[in-house]
């Protein structure tokens, strides 16, 4: 692409200072390789090295382990279990997520402009709350004894509710933790697919109507092939993004939950590491973590660059 | 904006100009609107909730019944965590310390690098724009124990310029992604011809491109500061010590040191508010040019 587009006023400027944006770059690049770059490096290495207590204290030096570290994570039940905790709850997230998020999207498409209005404020508002506001505000509101959602369920004839800790099973906990995400996250997704819906030629849906297409026909044939890219990529990053839950479970645990039975892949890499000094190990759950992320990128950048390219 | 949602049904206003009949349609048009409300007040709930329950006095939060408006409104858990006991403005001065530094670093160098990729194609220039891309994806999860590592071993644990480097490199490739579009848009030709009229080349980029810029930046800045200020993994490995919390471990560590003598959600709500509201501020501002910046492949494609 460089080679095709470079002509002109940009070739001159190329054979004037060729030294130009290399020196530009210089900044940016030295600051990736010093925070992103020697992590990654070093996390590649140890992942092949035994590394625990004795190497952290130096008492021994870090020995080659080959495949050992990969071997034994993925042979041990635990991680096995974290790895499946945590795609479910990736996919579950993301997957709701993106419904609601449409279905939020479709509705202010068909509400009178004053509602919609007051539902996007409504939306930025839950967007732009810190990760730890909302945690806690949640923790409040799922509070056994004085929050609103058990005064609520017991209002509503379910006594069973009255002092019910949420926290206290990995299935309530991972409720509590995806009502959370889904509420952070559906913003994003339902004004992102609302500005895809505004892209949708109005007089395309006139002439569907004139010919007799209904209501589900026009959803379903017309308006959802048109957003259909938009739809993928907000459903990618949705899934990208709910790999990575470290904060809202690491802060939702600490109203006290059974940590080994509700840690994903983020907190078992911390817990791997900062708790039992198994930097070997953790690095290796990382580095898994890792090429996940950038498998599942790989259609996002590439929409991306198509972007840079036109 | 709002004219886009109208659109599709003005041809049943124009089917009954002047009386307000209701026909099926604009029943149901009510009816949804209805419904975005109700799904607006579940929505803004909690941030509702919040506030009001900062201003509250925390006796009244243990009621058996929750009051949902506001009554008796009180300033007293403000006051209590301004005090200096408290441990706010220790957690305040390092939070803005670490935010403000990567927003500086973010700035200059996310400029430069938009610089350079936008206004000459170079060898190399496509590999650089890839890895950006791939890295701005790379989750912290998979890196912060290593970094960890990092830090501890030059001694930069609990240190500001070590956690304001690894946000930096953190948010630089998404700001020189934004950027470039920024740049793109102003033409070189523009420089050139204010150097043809006399100017030197520092100051046509002074006054013709730099102006220019200023959304860009200020966009890509305000971004920066919602990250730094945010970061709650990365700082929990690399800020371990109670001294040099930002706010969102101060918050954490608060909440548990009251959670023995059963936590004083007053004060705790309180406290989210104060860390909330610059960002619920700043946020409005860069909110429509993230949107876009992350989509807008997407739906150009």
């Amino acid at each position: 692409m460089a080679t095709i587009t470079a002509h002109g006023t940009q070739e001159v400027r190329q054979r004037r200072k060729p030294a130009a944006p290399y020196l530009l770059l210089i900044p940016a690049v030295a600051v990736l390789l010093l925070g992103l770059g020697y992590p990654v490096y070093w996390q590649i290495v140890t992942s092949f090295q035994e590394f625990g207590l004795a190497q952290q204290f130096g008492s021994a030096p870090p020995t080659f382990a080959g495949l050992d570290n990969y071997a034994r994570i993925f042979s041990d039940s635990t991680a096995f279990a974290v790895v499946v905790r945590s795609i479910i709850f990736c996919l579950v997230n993301a997957g709701l997520t993106v419904i609601l998020g449409l279905a939020f999207a479709l509705l202010m498409r068909a509400v009178h402009g004053w509602a919609k209005v007051v539902l996007q404020i409504a939306l930025l508002l839950a967007w732009a709350t810190p990760v730890i506001a909302a945690v806690t505000v949640f923790r409040w509101l799922f509070n056994d004894q004085y929050g609103v959602i058990n005064w609520l369920l017991v209002k509503m004839g379910l006594t069973g509710f009255r002092g019910h800790v949420w926290t206290a099973t990995p299935l309530s906990f991972f409720l509590v933790a995806t009502i959370i995400i889904v509420w952070m996250s559906v913003p994003f997704v339902a004004l992102s697919l609302f500005a895809g819906l505004t892209q949708v030629n109005d007089e395309l849906l006139e002439a569907a109507r004139i010919d007799g297409a209904n209501k589900t026909q026009i959803l379903w044939r017309i308006i959802m092939p048109l957003v259909r890219p938009v739809l993928a990529i907000v459903l990618l990053l949705q899934i990208i993004w709910d790999l990575r839950v470290f904060a809202q479970i690491k802060l939702l645990q600490d109203a006290g939950a059974p940590i080994a039975e509700t840690n994903l892949l983020g907190n078992f890499i911390y817990d791997l590491g900062m708790n039992r000094n198994n930097f070997g190990g953790a690095a290796a759950v990382a580095i898994f973590v890792l090429l996940l992320t950038v498998v599942l990128s790989a259609p996002y950048v590439r929409s991306l660059l198509k972007e840079d390219e036109s | 904006m709002t004219t886009v949602a109208t659109r599709p049904h003005a041809h049943v206003s124009q089917a009954a100009p002047r009386r307000r009949v209701l026909t099926p349609r604009r029943i149901g048009k009510w009816a949804l609107s209805l419904l975005a409300v109700v799904v607006a007040v579940c929505w803004a709930f909690p941030v509702y909730w919040m506030v009001l329950s900062a201003f509250t006095p925390n006796a009244l939060l243990r009621s058996t019944t929750p009051r949902f408006l506001p009554t008796r409104g009180t300033l007293s858990n403000f006051h209590y965590l301004l005090q200096s006991g408290s441990g706010f403005w220790p957690a305040l001065r390092m939070s803005l310390s670490v935010t403000l530094l990567t927003v500086v670093l973010v700035l200059v160098f996310a400029f430069l690098g938009a610089l350079a990729i936008s206004r000459w194609r170079f060898k190399g220039r496509k590999s650089f724009i890839l890895a950006v891309l791939f890295i701005q994806m790379l989750p912290a999860e998979g890196l912060f124990i290593a970094q960890y590592k990092m830090l501890s071993s030059v001694g930069l644990l609990n240190n500001v310029i070590g956690v304001s480097v690894i946000y930096t490199a953190a948010v630089v490739p998404f700001t020189i992604w934004m950027l470039r579009g920024f740049v793109a848009g102003i033409p070189a030709e523009l420089e050139e011809a204010a150097m043809v009229d006399g100017l030197s080349r520092t100051q046509a980029f002074m006054r013709i491109t730099l102006p220019l810029l200023a959304p860009g930046l200020v966009a890509s800045g305000v971004y920066a500061f919602l990250q730094a200020w945010n970061e709650f993994t990365v700082a929990l490995v690399a800020l371990p010590s109670q001294t040099s919390q930002t706010l969102p471990l101060w918050l954490r560590t608060f909440m548990s040191a009251s959670a023995s003598r059963g936590i004083d959600w007053a004060q705790v709500m309180a406290a989210s508010t104060l860390i909330a509201i610059p960002v619920i501020v700043f946020f409005l501002f860069v909110q429509g040019r993230m949107t876009s910046g992350l989509v807008s492949g997407a739906v150009k494609g």
